[in-house]
């Protein structure tokens, strides 16, 4: 069976029930996150499983960027290297407290999304545990589209 | 996240019928860039050929912005510049103006300027220097990015320096990315025309190329007196007769380099002063004392004494300070 999702899109990070960003709004949240100082990334996997937190990095994190521009171009090396990936960007807050993610969005999907698949273990008790596994992490790493 | 603030720019583009009339006064004084151009004249003595250079793209860029009102084509101009001149002809203090006056006129979008040389944009090993131009590429945008002596980039003397490799990244750049950021090369006139012979690919992408000339004793004077008052001292009249009696000498001395030399002099007699005021500690200061450089602060020099450079280690400037005998 597959998860509820009708569009068959993957939805985490933020903005993802909208459509996809436009390198204009992009370059707008990019803004947004420089203005308060964050790090901003660029990261990109093949495998969307909602728990696979630790994403590959494109380059280094981009500490002391003034302007958006470099991190769009950033982005677009991406797209041109792994056209066929997630790519999300995040924001990272250093301020102490904080040291975490503030932001997080796709940028990037793949040609089709396959989803996921619905496991149902039986455990005692008549207790049944559920996990997922995302169709397009089927094949072993390097073989992927 | 709506980020409903509108940049400067996107504001004042609004289109404008073909029959429309536009004061280009008024969108001058609204950019607010007579206030640079007057901060450029009051800070900066001489450089005549360069602020009439600056002036001449203020107005190219203003003209620009009342085209693109009309809704006529008007391709970005290239703004790449170079600098060639002199140490210490305020190249750097230049570029800071011209940053500030491309962010009046909304050609770049931030102003701020990335100060730069070889090291920061070479790496030491394959692979290190093309990120390392790319990351200080990226903290440019927006701004201006100031590459100073800008010929060490490339030494042909070793075909194994990595310098090639980050021209050519800049070169890509400095096409593709117009809009987002300006590149001002900076270096010796002699040094930087090997550059440009040896790159041909670089010379021509740079629209404007501005040679700054040496100061004359009098430009070197006006300058000593705008970093006094920069300070708060003041020359004794007898020290104003010594310092201009000690320009003429200095400039014929070795590793001249014009405003900067003159800064130097000014922060050793600052140093003698305040090693006179210390000696003569019992007496009582009154504040006339603290702000005045007098004759002796600059006679002490060596360049008086026996025509030599200050500030050897050896015989320089502390062996006429006596710390230890007071």
């Amino acid at each position: 069976m597959a998860m509820p999702n009708p569009a068959k899109r993957v939805t985490q990070g933020q903005f993802s029930f909208l459509p996809d960003l436009t390198d204009e709004q992009i370059l707008a949240q990019i803004k947004y996150a420089l203005k308060n100082d964050w790090a901003v990334n660029v990261e990109y996997t093949d495998d969307p499983h909602p728990r696979n937190t630790y994403w590959e990095m494109f380059g280094l994190p981009m500490f002391d960027l003034k302007d958006p521009a470099g991190i769009l171009m950033e982005i677009n090396e991406c797209r041109k290297t792994f056209p066929d990936m997630y790519i999300r960007v995040t924001a990272f807050d250093n301020t102490h407290g904080w040291e975490a993610p503030r932001m997080s969005y796709i940028v990037n999907r793949p040609s089709s999304e396959p989803g996921f698949r619905l496991h149902r273990q039986n455990r005692e008790g008549r207790n049944i545990g559920y996990s997922i596994d995302s169709y397009a992490a089927d094949k072993p790493e390097g073989e992927r589209p | 996240m709506s980020d409903t603030e509108t940049t400067e720019n996107e504001v004042d583009i609004e289109k404008l019928p073909d029959d429309a009339a536009v004061d280009l006064q008024a969108e001058f004084e609204k950019s607010q860039v007579q206030e640079v151009l007057d901060k450029l004249d009051n800070e900066l003595v001489g450089l005549v050929p360069v602020k009439t250079r600056i002036k001449e793209i203020a107005a190219l860029l203003l003209v620009d912005r009342l085209r693109r009102r009309f809704s006529l084509t008007s391709e970005t101009p290239t703004l790449h510049m170079n600098f060639t001149g002199n140490p210490g002809t305020g190249k750097t203090t230049v570029a800071l103006r011209m940053a500030e006056i491309l962010h009046r006129l909304g050609y770049v979008r931030e102003g701020h300027l990335v100060s730069v040389t070889r090291d920061d944009l070479v790496g030491q090993y394959i692979g290190h220097t093309a990120p390392k131009t790319k990351a200080i590429i990226k903290k440019a945008m927006g701004g201006v990015l100031f590459i100073d002596e800008a010929y060490y980039l490339y030494k042909p003397e070793n075909e194994r320096d990595y310098g090639g490799e980050s021209i050519e990244i800049l070169l890509q750049v400095m096409e593709n990315h117009r809009d987002d950021l300006v590149v001002i090369l900076a270096g010796y006139k002699d040094k930087m025309d090997k550059f440009f012979e040896s790159n041909p690919g670089m010379r021509s992408r740079i629209a404007h190329h501005l040679d700054f000339p040496d100061y004359t004793a009098d430009e070197l004077e006006q300058i000593a007196d705008l970093m006094l008052a920069e300070q708060s001292y003041q020359l004794s009249d007898c020290a104003r007769q010594a310092l201009s009696e000690y320009i003429p000498i200095r400039m014929q001395l070795s590793h001249f380099a014009n405003a900067r030399s003159i800064r130097n002099a000014l922060d050793r007699a600052r140093l003698r002063q305040a090693n006179r005021l210390f000696a003569s500690r019992d007496k009582e200061l009154k504040k006339e004392d603290l702000i005045t450089l007098t004759e002796a602060d600059f006679r002490a020099s060596r360049v008086f004494l026996d025509g030599k450079l200050d500030g050897d280690p050896a015989d320089g400037i502390m062996n006429d300070m006596n710390f230890n005998e007071n």
